[in-house]
């Protein structure tokens, strides 16, 4: 992960500021900085977002392709991520440097998407055990600001809530060769549900408090952070400890109730937001990349 | 209850676009010509190429008589003698330090160009050499003049003043080198309660005011006592106000500091990084500096 040296006095500087609620940017320590989110970025895709969340930046395409289902599940559709992690965000991640923060993040996405209840998987079956649609997911870091996962998954869910997947019908012939065909209409396509799918809250310790949403500097002030997937409910799917130092269970209490105030707080706008971007339709400035 | 906000993009814009320019800059982009006319000196940032004088960075062009050269609107640091640098420690090396300045190259600190406890003047034998970590480790910021350049670029530094030296608590904001003013002084003492020092290489430190102003230790003691909640307000706000006027491509000095602090006044702290509230105050701080100067 992308890292700054701090010197001890600006450390102690920081871990001070966090004791008495104020951080060095003024924030308290369950404030987030100010996120911007823009759907249908990527034209060739079925669904796209990108998320600034402070200086991080996060591309996030979705494509929906025909596949055979998993043995396990012959009635389901399923989602394949893969995360790449761009050379313009850190000189570190050039090459194969940042193989394995993808690979970790790739890891976290398909264990908070394990649950079945997150997202309505037998929709996306058309034909039980010969055809279903495979959504591949596709995560960019563009420019590594702190709070990685955070934005990851809110820029996963926004992409999901934007991507239109065609309807199609199954035709049977007199031999029984099915054949599949897709309808004229453009428009005519299924949107999938994504109010149980979950959000990435990190808690960061330092000193004897937590923050949410730490920036790179507080970031290298903690020892440990827990990483807590939860959903608008306020239901937890997934829980992930990063970092070397220890926890006590106390306070892993303490933060998991943070984490279900602060996610509700967050699925809430989020959605808001969403839903009012979708409400502007074609009456909206697209910003994209040059804005 | 924290309330987190999420909003759409919106594209931004200058806000300094919206008010007259006195005089039209000449914007260059590289490759571009200058002038055709041979009778100008080529300053930095230009060379001479087929009869023609043409620019080799972006930025505005600046003529002082016979003298072509341009300013590059967003650079790595070219040090000049007499500079005054905020920098952090990368590598302890057998008699210097290595220096990161946000320059091209790494910048060198001599052992023998860094005062010693109490200013004493002597030579530095093979025991300063050894304790050179227990003073100056990898990831200390610190405070320096520029004491030479080098042929390849590369900045020599001393701290051969007692008001040099390693940097206690604070904050550190780093912003384009060619939007800190060049002044007669960089350290101040802001009259909202904090002090600052504008490093000509774009490394801003802002830090509480120390109360004894005439013991002046040259960093070797390092205060890690808790700072006030007062302090640590007034230099978050300062933070962000730089953080603000350096969004909005204004240049960095002690007034404009201290007008776009008293503009960010009616709003709460964290609220002065938000675009609109960043516009506000940026535009009120402008108008308020064309008043000073006209």
């Amino acid at each position: 992960m992308a890292s700054v040296v701090l010197s001890e006095a600006e450390k102690v500087y920081v871990v001070h500021g966090i004791q008495e609620d104020l951080r060095v940017d003024g924030r308290g320590c369950e404030d987030y900085r100010c996120i911007e989110v823009e759907t249908d970025v990527v034209s060739n895709t079925s669904g796209s977002a990108r998320v600034k969340l402070g200086h991080t930046d996060i591309l996030v395409g979705v494509k929906a392709e025909m596949g055979t289902p998993k043995l396990e599940n012959p009635n389901e559709g399923y989602l394949e991520f893969f995360v790449d992690c761009s050379a313009n965000a850190t000189p570190e991640f050039e090459g194969r440097g940042g193989e394995e923060l993808a690979t970790e993040i790739v890891n976290t996405l398909y264990r908070i998407f394990s649950s079945e209840s997150t997202i309505d998987v037998k929709s996306l079956c058309i034909n039980p055990r010969e055809h279903c649609w495979v959504l591949y997911v596709d995560v960019l870091l563009l420019e590594c600001g702190g709070n990685l996962f955070d934005a990851i998954s809110i820029a996963v869910k926004a992409a999901l809530f934007n991507t239109r997947i065609p309807k199609v019908r199954v035709l049977e012939d007199e031999e029984g060769s099915k054949e599949i065909e897709l309808s004229d209409d453009p428009y005519d396509c299924i949107r999938l549900n994504v109010d149980n799918v979950p959000c990435i809250i990190t808690l960061s310790k330092i000193g004897c408090r937590h923050v949410v949403d730490a920036t790179l500097q507080e970031e290298a002030c903690s020892l440990a952070s827990l990483l807590l997937s939860v959903t608008s409910r306020g239901t937890f799917t997934c829980m992930k400890k990063l970092g070397n130092g220890s926890l006590d269970p106390e306070s892993i209490f303490e933060m998991m109730e943070t984490g279900k105030r602060v996610g509700k707080t967050l699925h809430a706008s989020l959605q808001k937001i969403l839903d009012k971007e979708e409400s502007l339709g074609t009456t909206r400035q697209k910003v994209g990349f040059l804005g | 209850m924290a309330a987190i906000e999420v909003r759409l993009p919106v594209a931004r814009k200058l806000v300094v676009q919206s008010l007259a320019q006195g005089s039209d800059k000449h914007l260059v982009a590289p490759g571009d010509t200058i002038t055709t006319d041979t009778g100008y000196m080529r300053g930095h940032g230009t060379y001479m190429g087929d009869e023609k004088l043409v620019a080799s960075v972006a930025g505005a062009v600046e003529r002082v008589n016979k003298l072509i050269c341009v300013k590059a609107l967003k650079t790595r640091y070219n040090g000049e003698v007499g500079d005054i640098v905020v920098g952090r420690v990368t590598e302890v090396q057998q008699k210097r330090w290595k220096v990161e300045t946000n320059a091209r190259l790494d910048s060198v600190l001599l052992l023998s160009s860094m005062n010693l406890p109490g200013g004493e003047l002597r030579r530095r034998s093979a025991e300063d050499e050894l304790a050179m970590r227990d003073y100056l480790q990898e990831g200390d910021l610190i405070s320096a003049e520029v004491q030479a350049v080098f042929s390849d670029g590369a900045v020599s530094l001393h701290t051969r003043s007692l008001k040099y030296g390693k940097l206690g608590q604070g904050v550190l904001v780093q912003v384009s080198p060619s939007l800190v003013k060049r002044q007669k002084t960089h350290f101040h003492d802001l009259p909202c309660g904090a002090s600052v020092i504008l490093g000509n290489n774009g490394f801003i430190w802002i830090y509480p005011t120390p109360e004894q102003k005439n013991e002046e230790a040259g960093g070797f003691v390092t205060d890690l006592e808790p700072v006030s909640l007062h302090d640590r307000e007034v230099i978050s706000r300062l933070r962000n106000c730089i953080l603000a006027l350096v969004a909005q491509k204004l240049m960095l000095y002690d007034t404009s500091i201290v007008y776009c602090y008293e503009a960010s006044h009616p709003h709460q702290i964290k609220d002065v990084l938000k675009p609109e509230v960043m516009q506000e105050i940026v535009l009120e701080t402008r108008q308020r500096l064309l008043e000073l100067e006209g």
